[in-house]
């Protein structure tokens, strides 16, 4: 189980994350949606440690987040797919893959598994796994940066906008994929700006604006909730 | 070498040892070439002229290349390595002093001094590099600036560095046969850093370090790690440059002496260590061989700089790596399956 309580977050004087708190249970997938600029990566890149709280615990299981250092999550099963697609440009996608893998050493049995798994979810990517990342399509990059933290063994994933300047097509296999990573027990934080989808997949939902958690509840009840569709959904 | 490429006729040369065995030979041949040059006084009375410029291009390829693996492997800028240069050349002149009647063979002391002076520089990377890579790009390249302006600060008010006068009388250590030796190690253990497990996470972390910490890697670790390597090798060919000029003063390693650096790792080529070699080779060498406008040295320089940014911004070999297996493989006409799988193949070799 992931929880944050009360966390606080400040860029200088700017206050962006106010007594923000959250859980996602193991097997969950829950959303997280909010506008522009509302704090929703901000509060993973806090999860991840790549940003520091200022106040609040941030625990997944029995491990404190707040004291463990960004690059040993994956290892404790916790994944993060940036916001952006970052991946590595100048390097090969199967390159880009076994990055992902880095923090198993050099299992090799293991890696080829994760490999084949990969493969087989992004027939894509297998296609091109000798061009170089930054040459594939932004829908490809999503894929890459999806297969990359899959390769790493997740229990639980954190997603930051993967349908972030996808055709409506691409979504839906994106989508498609993350149900798919679910079915297969890795529990599911996901972040996005694009409402009705998120909401759709999710069992739980968070409602972000200007850093303060405002709405919280049971997805398919968010769906419907007046609040909710007046200012996301566009109804 | 004929052999060798006769009993490999059929297949491609394809192990890692023969790879390097191969670049071994070339680089023994070469040396044999040079002294034999040197030893008939091919060059008359200038003979030892030219050895002094080879002696000098050896140690600047030693600097060029280790910041090569910070500017071009980790993508970070240093406007200061003639500082950790400093402190190897110092650290080592102040051993030589101390050890100067003791009696021991001058090789082991020439080493000693090298690991001296190559330690003492990767203490000052390591305590330079924890505070100053939380910052990157510009940030960071003001930091080192500002790093080897305190050292050469520093070392012109301490007494154990000379006070600010000349440190003179260091025994004359470096001669090119050595020289030439220690060079050919730090450039084949930078290779084969770039090359390795690390020297690929390295990259990733330039590449994009937000992706680099969601896969798992420990980006402040490496970029130190990467650091001190650098500064490591800075301080071995400052024991070198101290030993071979006998006489140093902080205000050698100032502002320009670092500009001058990073201007040949760029003009080589950010990210290419044959770059780095030959770059450095040739702009060490070319403003002996033009002294006559030596003054117009700088000049030169920036023209030079001018014209690679405007041809070739990514400097003259870019990211290319000469490979002497993949030259002698297209000799022996079996690389001809298409230039992506020879290149796989090559990669693979190295
Ligand atoms: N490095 C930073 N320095 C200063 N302010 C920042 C920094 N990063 C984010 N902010 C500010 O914090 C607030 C939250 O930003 P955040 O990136 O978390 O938003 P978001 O919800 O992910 O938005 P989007 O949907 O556009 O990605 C914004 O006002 C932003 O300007
Ligand atoms: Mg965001």
């Amino acid at each position: 189980m992931l929880e944050l309580k009360d966390v606080n977050v400040s860029y200088g004087a700017i206050h962006a994350i106010h007594d923000a708190s959250l859980t996602v249970q193991d097997g969950e997938i829950v959303s997280l949606i909010g506008a522009n600029g509302a704090g929703k990566t901000t509060i993973l890149h806090t999860i991840t440690g790549l940003k520091e709280a200022t106040s609040g615990s941030i625990r997944y299981n029995d491990l404190d987040l707040r004291a463990t250092d960004a690059s040993k999550l994956i290892s404790y099963g916790i994944a993060h797919v940036p916001e952006g697609r970052h991946i590595f440009p100048g390097m090969t996608v199967l390159e880009n893959l076994e990055m992902g893998a880095y923090s198993q050493g050099k299992n090799t049995e293991l890696l080829e598994k994760n490999k084949a798994l990969v493969f087989e979810r992004f027939p894509r990517l297998k296609e091109r796994y000798r061009q170089l990342a930054g040459t594939l399509s932004g829908g490809e990059q999503q894929m890459l940066a999806m297969g990359r933290a899959l390769m790493g063994n997740p229990k639980i994933l954190l997603l930051d906008e993967p349908s972030m300047g996808l055709s409506p097509l691409l979504v839906k296999e994106i989508f498609s994929i993350i149900k798919y990573c679910h079915e297969m027990g890795i529990t599911i934080l996901l972040v996005e700006q694009n409402a009705k989808m998120a909401l759709g997949i999710a069992d739980r939902a968070y409602v972000l604006e200007t850093g303060n958690i405002t709405i919280s509840g049971d997805a398919k009840e968010l769906l419907a909730d007046e609040r909710v569709k007046k200012a996301y959904l566009g109804q | 070498m004929f052999k060798c490429g006769r009993s490999n006729r059929m297949k491609k040369i394809e192990s890692k040892k023969v790879a390097y065995l191969l670049n071994f030979i070339a680089i023994c041949i070469f040396f044999g070439i040079l002294m034999i040059l040197f030893k008939k006084e091919v060059f008359g009375s200038r003979t030892s002229y030219f050895q002094g410029i080879c002696t000098t291009a050896c140690y600047t390829i030693i600097m060029v290349a280790s910041l090569n693996l910070l500017t071009g492997f980790m993508g970070e800028f240093s406007l200061g390595h003639a500082g950790f240069m400093s402190v190897g050349a110092f650290s080592s002149a102040i051993l030589t002093n101390y050890l100067a009647e003791s009696g021991i063979p001058s090789f082991v002391l020439f080493l000693m001094c090298l690991l001296v002076g190559g330690i003492a520089a990767g203490i000052t990377g390591i305590a330079v590099g924890v505070p100053a890579l939380r910052l990157r790009g510009d940030y960071l390249c003001i930091v080192t600036v500002a790093f080897a302006e305190i050292i050469r600060v520093a070392f012109c008010n301490f007494k154990i560095t000379g006070g600010g006068k000349t440190m003179s009388g260091i025994t004359r250590l470096s001669n090119f046969y050595w020289v030439f030796w220690v060079m050919v190690i730090c450039v084949t253990i930078m290779y084969m850093y770039v090359r390795s497990r690390y020297g690929r996470t390295v990259m990733a972390i330039r590449e994009d370090y937000i992706a680099a910490s969601a896969s798992g890697i420990n980006v402040t670790y490496y970029k130190v790690l990467t650091f001190t390597i650098s500064a490591f090798f800075a301080g071995i060919a400052g024991a070198i440059y101290a030993h071979y000029m006998t006489a140093i003063i902080p205000t050698n390693f100032n502002f320009n002496y670092s500009a001058e650096f990073l201007t040949e790792v760029i003009i080589g080529g950010t990210g290419s260590l044959t770059g780095s070699v030959i770059g450095a080779a040739f702009l060490s060498a070319l403003p002996e061989l033009m002294r006559q406008f030596s003054n117009y040295r700088m000049l030169a320089y920036s023209i030079v700089l001018v014209l690679v940014m405007i041809f070739k911004p990514s400097g003259i070999f870019g990211t290319y790596e000469f490979s002497l297996v993949r030259v002698i493989n297209r000799l022996l006409g079996k690389s001809t399956t298409g230039s992506t799988a020879s290149k796989k193949t090559v990669q693979e070799v190295e």
